[in-house]
């Protein structure tokens, strides 16, 4: 059946999954071991104990309303109608939303606040770039299929061989994405910065007065910097490399301020490479809903952003949340150890269709059906093409939009 | 004993598996650190070893490997093991660094922890 | 939902149907305006609105309000959200100064007796995300205009000169997006812009295509104009924002001569302040809205809207991406441009308009002139928000067209620059209710096609608005801030028969629904099927992933085409 997978920020809509025979088409070994069957969290429980999901949902509601400052974090990786739902039921709480952007690309989102975001789409970059560059982005380990559908081999409009396009890859180590590039640029930890200001510099015509500039030899920036100008179309992606490491926002807003100098001579656009498949959408939801993507607090009544406070890891160092709701999402997995720390301290509830982490530090456990194979819904790939995810089957599990439905009926009920 | 920069990240093995992190195959996924082959041989170490890798934030025992990485970066993939020694502290940006961390590594005889023992749940 | 209603009382002012401030009951059922014999009078919920204006709901037909380059402006914008309209009560929270989330413009729109926006260009492999943000829009009934300027088998198709299948096109693309019409920005420009250029002339070379923006327009206008679509083409002139492109409107607006259709226009022209700059550069920039006007009113099948600039904050946001990328370069302000596949692409860049200076002024007047010296059955009331203003301040462009004597206030207390560019110091018109009334409700509706809108005629939809204005004892010429303040917070807004608000106050919070054009008995997609199997080889989704099933609508309304 044709199908739209539902693992990655590329969401590939040209794979083709049998449920019966869990045989996939196209898809690469990260999006077939989503759609493949695996161990799911059997029933909805309050602590350990197996109970009905209206059960559940009156316990996660009860939570919810008694608590003074409840954090709703998660989101990315299920569908805009369910996270719609969830920047609903967190105004109504007075909580505090989150989402995974938070420990992965919001800083490009601090750094556009700055600068703005000079981007296109996929497609833009399959048709047209005869320049690719990836920085900090390790698509073969994290975008498979990126390379062959969008960026390196695919073929458009005016690329019509590999040739055509130059592919460069800076990053701190010989990634399996560099063996695929034309040049691989090596940057000390840290130093991606002063990296891009030097670029800059050569581009406006400077002299750099150094020999070498985070690593990377004088001779190979003035190349690097010539082959840009020089290049019709071309395209920053940039990955967690450059988001997780020192300069965090601040390389980005760097790199922006690069492509706009770029864009006065010829084309260029940057663009973030999204994790999950839905984790724009877990960032456009709430923008349009209540004017942020991420780190949104509702306890006055209206929605105020602060990363430095609201985000969740702060928010869970500061221990500054008394209840935690987590939806397709596993940050006792992926938070620093001291921020899941606080998450033994207060009443948990998760959602979600695989037992994970953060599981094992649940109150209320609530499992659901997973979108793209067993609920449908529509998903914003990673430059925020909306696409549509299938169900391929029928689930006697409800989905997120069905469990968030109820909670927020529930809540709304005992809030009178 | 060896100072390093730890960087971590995505690999295909831990993105597998993780949508199953109670299985054997997500441990074996995340509970190692890569480290640049002379660097390996510096700390002493063969196949199957483990280390300890110590930052000012915490310190996690994992098994060592060799990886295409410059000499005095070892690369731990995301998951329980990294953030045992990642710095939380976000500089207001609501990003923990999880990415180019001081620390050191040495070699251990000492276990590796379960992801279950590491969350300190049965 | 109240089943009917009796307005009693209330001074009309109704001009497709040549009421001109009548007293007369209005009656309402299942949503309908219906005959007095139609309802149970003691079963009616009564307003006594008398002594009250009762108008037909507002009609914003060009704002930029749901969709992905909105939504990047909000993110980019904090500083724009902070501002708290509202806190979460029974109603949502709402947050915004001009921009605003998407259900502080449905609170916004209603609180001030408009019922239905229409977003003004919608990237179409994008319409997905701009229903979405349509549906979570309260209140208003909505529709999108996909953009078809840039679009490659646009301009294919026209460079082929094969009409058929630009037809065929038009309508496979109307369908797929949920569209409402045929929008046109900067036609060839944006392909231009993928190199780096623009089409700012009407005989510039779109790359790769060999065709103009001239040959672009007329096509369209024909392929349009044979189908019969309830809209006409839409058109955002090449050339936008430099002085002297005054002409390049003038010639675009007669792009239109040679074509007829009897309900509507064949060409509306939109934002044309952005376009009606005389002189050469900024140095010598003037008003060049008496040439524009001039074309307009001696032609008989073009409309324009005025795309009024307001004093205070603004951010401008298009489908002109190259123009966006020059407006960062001029103010050095932030940036965001997306290219779109081949459909064409968006830049943003926040703005602000200053009464001192110079060139803001200017276009200040523009917009004004362009109220005052078009005919009033020509010319359509918008700021395109964001990008002159809010379209919270309609009230005061109102009562500006109304008052020689508040804009000669405000005139001292802008840059004296205008005095000597522009002729607005010298217009004495004042436009009379009937005819802001015109410019705001049927006008638009007529405009549009939206035969049951904009009129309080038996059988439009029951949405009304009702101010604390009498027009027959009011002098707007001298009472402009009453007009100004009873503008905004309508007495009540009804919508579909529904009260929705009540003294400026949002009472609940209701769903509209999203008009589209089904004109599939026109022209059939499959003279174009292979052509777009092509055209697909292009695009980052596969053909069978494109588009809107109305399933994912919260409430589709699809129209079919006479």
């Amino acid at each position: 059946m044709e199908a739209v997978c539902t693992f990655c920020g590329n969401v590939c809509d040209d794979v083709e999954f049998d449920v019966e025979k869990q045989k996939g088409k196209r898809f690469c070994p990260l999006g077939l071991s989503k759609f493949q069957k695996k161990e799911r969290i059997k029933s909805p429980m309050i602590d350990g104990k197996e109970v009905s999901y209206e059960e559940a949902i009156e316990k996660a509601a009860e939570i919810l309303v008694n608590a003074k400052r409840p954090l709703l974090y998660g989101w990315a990786s299920t569908v805009n109608e369910a996270i719609r739902l969830g920047v609903i039921l967190t105004e109504i709480v007075g909580g505090v939303y989150d989402q995974c952007a938070s420990v992965c690309h919001a800083p490009g989102t601090l750094a556009t606040i700055e600068e703005g975001l000079p981007g296109g789409t996929l497609g833009s970059v399959k048709n047209r770039a005869d320049m690719v560059i990836f920085w900090g982005s390790n698509p073969m380990e994290a975008h498979p299929r990126h390379p062959t559908r969008y960026s390196v081999h695919a073929k458009g409009y005016l690329i019509k061989d590999r040739k055509d396009r130059k592919v460069v890859v800076v990053d701190v180590r010989r990634t399996r994405t560099a063996k695929l590039a034309d040049k691989f640029i090596q940057v000390k930890p840290g130093y991606d910065f002063a990296v891009i200001s030097a670029l800059r510099a050569i581009i406006k015509g400077e002299d750099i007065e150094v020999d070498e500039v985070g690593g990377v030899p004088k001779e190979q920036l003035i190349e690097l910097a010539e082959d840009m100008k020089n290049a019709k179309y071309g395209v920053i992606f940039y990955g967690l490399g450059v988001t997780q490491s020192r300069g965090r926002d601040r390389t980005v807003e760097n790199a922006i301020k690069l492509i706009q100098l770029l864009n006065r001579t010829t084309r260029w656009i940057i663009w973030p490479m999204r994790g999950h498949y839905n984790v724009v959408g877990a960032g456009e939801v709430p923008a349009w809903e209540v004017g942020y993507q991420y780190a949104i607090d509702f306890s006055r009544g209206y929605p105020r952003f602060s990363p430095a406070e609201f985000s969740a890891v702060e928010m869970l160092l500061r221990r500054d949340c008394d209840a935690m709701m987590v939806v397709a999402s596993d940050p006792a997995a992926h938070f620093p150890r001291k921020a899941v720390e606080h998450m033994k301290n207060i009443p948990v509830i998760q959602i979600d269709p695989f037992p994970n982490l953060t599981t094992l530090l649940s109150n209320v456990v609530i499992p659901s059906a997973v979108a793209g194979i067993e609920a449908e819904g529509t998903a914003y790939r990673m430059d925020v093409i909306p696409l549509r995810v299938k169900k391929l089957v029928d689930s006697e599990f409800w989905s997120d939009e069905k469990i968030l439905e109820e909670l927020l009926k529930k809540v709304e009920e005992l809030k009178g | 004993m060896i100072e390093v920069e730890i960087i971590t990240g995505r690999t295909i093995d831990q993105g597998k598996t993780v949508e199953e992190k109670l299985t054997e195959e997500y441990f074996k996924a995340v509970s190692y650190c890569e480290l640049n082959e002379e660097d390996f041989k510096a700390l002493g170490l063969s196949e199957g070893d483990k280390v300890k890798v110590k930052t000012e934030f915490g310190e996690v025992v994992v098994f060592a490997k060799i990886g295409d990485l410059p000499r005095g970066v070892v690369f731990i993939p995301m998951g329980p093991y990294a953030n045992q020694v990642i710095d939380p502290s976000t500089d207001g940006t609501g990003m923990p660094q999880f990415k180019g961390v001081k620390g050191t590594v040495e070699k251990t005889d000492e276990n590796v922890l379960s992801v279950k023992e590491l969350l300190g749940v049965k | 939902m109240h089943h009917m209603l009796w307005i009693k009382n209330g001074i009309v002012i109704d001009p497709k149907n040549k009421i001109d401030g009548e007293k007369m009951d209005i009656f309402v059922k299942n949503g309908k305006i219906v005959e007095e014999s139609e309802v149970k009078k003691d079963e009616c919920k009564v307003i006594d609105a008398s002594n009250k204006l009762v108008v037909a709901g507002g009609v914003e037909m060009h704002a930029h309000i749901a969709g992905s380059k909105i939504n990047t402006g909000r993110t980019m914008r904090p500083e724009e959200m902070r501002v708290v309209r509202q806190t979460a009560n029974k109603l949502r929270a709402t947050v915004g100064r001009v921009l605003l989330t998407s259900p502080a413009i449905g609170y916004e729109y209603a609180r001030m007796g408009y019922t239905t926006a229409v977003e003004a260009a919608n990237p179409p492999i994008g319409s997905l995300h701009t229903h979405e943000e349509l549906d979570a829009i309260p209140i208003l009934d909505k529709a999108a205009l996909p953009v078809f300027g840039n679009w490659h088998p646009v301009l294919k198709f026209v460079a082929e000169k094969d009409f058929e299948k630009l037809k065929a096109f038009i309508v496979w693309a109307l369908e797929r997006t949920k569209g409402f019409g045929v929008k046109v920005v900067n036609p060839g420009g944006i392909e231009a812009w993928m190199y780096g250029k623009n089409c700012r002339n009407l005989d510039d070379e779109v790359p790769g295509f060999g065709i103009t923006p001239r040959d672009i327009i007329t096509s369209l206008i024909r392929a349009n104009e044979e189908l019969d679509l309830p809209h006409s083409v839409h058109l955002h002139c090449n050339n936008l924002g430099n002085p002297g492109n005054y002409q390049t409107t003038v010639e675009s607006i007669k792009l239109a001569a040679g074509f007829k259709n009897d309900k509507r226009q064949v060409l509306h022209v939109t934002h044309v302040q952005f376009n009606a700059y005389g002189g050469s550069s900024w140095r010598d920039v003037c008003s060049g809205v008496e040439d524009i006007a001039k074309t307009v009113n001696s032609m008989d099948n073009v409309t324009i809207d005025m795309g009024a600039a307001i004093f205070g904050h603004a951010t401008a946001m298009t489908g002109d991406a190259p123009f966006q990328f020059v407006l960062h370069r001029l103010l050095g302000a932030k940036w965001s441009n997306k290219d779109s596949e081949i459909e064409g692409g968006a830049g943003i860049v926040p703005i602000m308009y200053l009464p001192k200076n110079p060139v803001h002024a200017l276009q200040w007047a523009i917009g004004l002139e362009l109220g005052l010296m078009v005919d009033s059955d020509k010319v359509v009331l918008t700021t395109d928000y964001p990008n002159g203003g809010p379209f919270t301040e309609y009230p005061y462009v109102m009562a500006m067209l109304m008052s020689k004597k508040m804009r000669e206030k405000e005139l001292e207390k802008v840059h004296q620059y205008v005095q000597k560019a522009t002729n607005l110091p010298a217009i004495d018109t004042e436009r009379t209710l009937y005819e802001v009334i015109h410019m705001t409700r049927s006008l638009p509706a007529r405009i549009l096609g939206l035969e049951n809108k904009g009129h309080l005629g038996i059988g439009a939809d029951a949405d009304i608005a009702i101010y604390n204005i009498n027009p027959n004892e009011i002098d707007p010429s001298t009472q402009y801030e009453v007009i100004d303040k009873e503008f905004r917070r309508a007495a009540y807004t009804i919508k579909a028969g529904d009260i929705i608000v009540e003294n400026g106050v949002i009472l609940k919070e209701t769903w509209g629904r999203t008009f589209w054009i089904d004109a599939r008995s026109k022209a059939s997609p499959e003279i174009i099927d292979s052509d777009l199997n092509e055209f697909f080889n292009y695009y980052s989704i596969k053909r069978r992933n494109f588009g809107v099933k109305e399933e994912w609508i919260r409430n589709p309304e699809r129209m079919g085409v006479r």
